[in-house]
């Protein structure tokens, strides 16, 4: 692989007592699509601070473009761009002018902030809001202006924290689409996420972290490959709890799960699973076989479903 | 810790800060032409109405209008209204709603650099805010020496005083509820500052607290350059008020990091 643009060794942030990140590890080559995925509270919020050049590590080290953002922060910070979980426009002001604001932060000249805002506008679909204020625009639209917003330096790197929560599926296509085209442009991308669709679609390298660590890293495919079976079949039966079915269901899998709402049962050849069970004369409310996906290696990896 | 953020506080970048906090108010005019009848009607009220009261009061052994006695406390007064207004009311809503500082860090500005812009914007509208009341004084009469015109720097050093004792306040701020706390605060200063009377009013004790009101010593500093009447305790009020505003500022950007990079 090409040129390292990130790297961190033993990173550790620690609040008081707490310990949000407890020791990872990272190295992500230029024109990358990376992936942080985890459930909330995993740690990723704290890691995408340490490595925006904003927190100081409580431990470990961190060289980004080959500079120590402790140290040199404003220069690092200066390649980055940054789209924060929570959208932090500023309100008062119309779209266009949150976009120059912002490049003057960057000490770019009125004459380059004018032409990027122009095209940002465009890439953003809000070249018509560009005078309206931000607190009228809607959610998705905010969210596309934050992005363009933390374009206007054309940065190397653009770290992005959980990007699409809150939005409806349609702005999460638009906005997929929108990275694609920055991906394809040669930007590095750092996503967190904890949708499974998310990830599966924009990285193409990802790690789960869960209670600080790092558990598992990997492409997606060979993650899903490395962790779980080929298909899984999913069972729900009209009882209230799953668990009980778990010495019902051992023999027709190597490996069975109860969530609340249903039975996971990881096989290699689904159809033939559930033919064996309809034979063995079990009726489970409703049958579906699918193939294994990243929440199914979360799953194995952690105990638990990614969205809790 | 100090040694850590004093030698490199803040940058030429700070100016930034400044810069957009004028994009904001530019959208935010009434703001600005309310500061600026403030003064105006300050000295109409107190000048026209309670001098017809009071009619003229001895000073340093010189009778003048009431007016002329009240108004270098008013200009104190107002300077310390406009910065707690602005940089509490404005300052909480960028650290703690809007949270537009987080998105201010993620550009080549450090903390210092926000803790900074927010001073100079703080004396820049102190300055406007100052002349134009010096302006409306002279003009409705109320000065009875040239050197008046020393109340206009030294509105600046007031208004640095509490503008970072403001900011340092404003991070120990939770929500909307705990403004009433600054009022609790606020109030009392502005009514027992001496600013409408003499200090020598006071019982000897009571008097010993009012002397350490920030407020008391910006309008008492004030009133002596307004009328002309200097002394050289001047130079230990204006001392405390640039020690006040230095302190303010290192505990407002120490309390910033602690905020907004954990």
């Amino acid at each position: 692989m090409s040129e390292t643009i990130l790297e961190a060794h033993g990173l550790v942030k620690r609040f008081g007592d707490f310990e949000a990140v407890r020791g990872i590890d990272v190295s992500i080559a230029r024109g990358e699509s990376f992936g942080f995925l985890g459930p909330n509270g995993a740690g990723k919020t704290s890691t995408m601070r340490m490595i925006s050049a904003v927190s100081a590590p409580s431990s470990g080290s961190i060289r980004i473009f080959g500079l120590d953002p402790t140290t040199d922060g404003p220069a690092v910070r200066a390649r980055l761009g940054v789209v924060p979980q929570e959208d932090n426009l500023e309100l008062e002001l119309s779209v266009r002018l949150n976009l120059e604001m912002f490049g003057r932060y960057f000490d770019l000249p009125r004459r380059v902030i004018r032409e990027r805002t122009r095209e940002l506008l465009a890439f953003a679909q809000l070249s018509e809001r560009a005078e309206d204020r931000v607190d009228d625009l809607s959610g998705g639209m905010k969210r596309r202006l934050t992005i363009a917003r933390a374009l206007i330096n054309q940065p190397e790197l653009l770290i992005l924290d959980e990007p699409t929560t809150g939005l409806d599926p349609q702005a999460r296509h638009l906005l997929w689409d929108r990275l694609y085209r920055l991906k394809r442009d040669g930007v590095t991308l750092i996503v967190t996420t904890h949708y499974m669709d998310e990830a599966e679609q924009l990285c193409d390298r990802l790690v789960v972290m869960d209670h600080g660590r790092i558990v598992a890293e990997g492409a997606p495919r060979a993650l899903i490959e490395q962790h779980s079976s080929r298909e899984v079949v999913e069972l729900r039966f009209a009882a209230d709890s799953h668990e009980e079915y778990l010495d019902v269901l051992a023999p027709f899998a190597p490996r069975v799960e109860a969530l609340p709402d249903r039975a996971l049962l990881y096989v290699e050849d689904g159809d033939a699973t559930l033919h064996d069970i309809h034979a063995s004369g079990l009726t489970p409310a409703s049958a579906l076989v699918r193939r294994s996906s990243l929440e199914d290696v979360f799953l194995r990896l952690t105990g638990r479903t990614l969205v809790d | 810790m100090l040694t850590r953020v004093l030698p490199s506080f803040g940058s030429r970048r700070s100016w930034r800060v400044f810069e957009r906090n004028f994009m904001v108010y530019r959208t935010q005019w009434l703001m600005l032409v309310s500061g600026f009848f403030e003064p105006l009607f300050y000295l109409l009220s107190i000048g026209i109405g309670l001098n017809r009261l009071v009619g003229t009061i001895d000073v340093g052994g010189r009778p003048i209008s009431y007016a002329a006695f009240v108004a270098p406390g008013m200009l104190a007064t107002s300077m310390m209204n406009g910065a707690v207004i602005d940089s509490i009311f404005n300052t909480f809503f960028r650290l703690r709603i809007s949270h537009a500082y987080d998105a201010v860090l993620s550009t080549p500005l450090d903390v210092t650099d926000v803790a900074l812009g927010e001073v100079w914007w703080a004396l820049a509208r102190a300055a406007v805010y100052s002349a134009s009341f010096l302006v409306c004084m002279t003009l409705l009469g109320d000065t009875v020496s040239a050197w008046v015109i020393l109340c206009w720097p030294a509105a600046l050093v007031v208004s640095l005083a509490f503008s970072s004792l403001g900011l340092a306040a404003t991070t120990y701020i939770r929500s909307w509820q705990d403004f009433d706390l600054v009022s609790l605060v606020q109030l009392p200063i502005f009514l027992f500052s001496a600013t409408f009377f003499p200090i020598s009013v006071y019982p000897r004790w009571l008097g010993a607290l009012v002397a350490a009101s920030p407020l008391y010593q910006a309008a008492t500093l004030m009133r002596g350059l307004g009328l002309g009447q200097f002394s050289w305790v001047m130079i230990p009020r204006l001392a405390y008020l640039v020690a006040l505003g230095a302190v303010g500022l290192t505990i407002a950007a120490r309390r910033f990091r602690r905020i907004l990079v954990p």
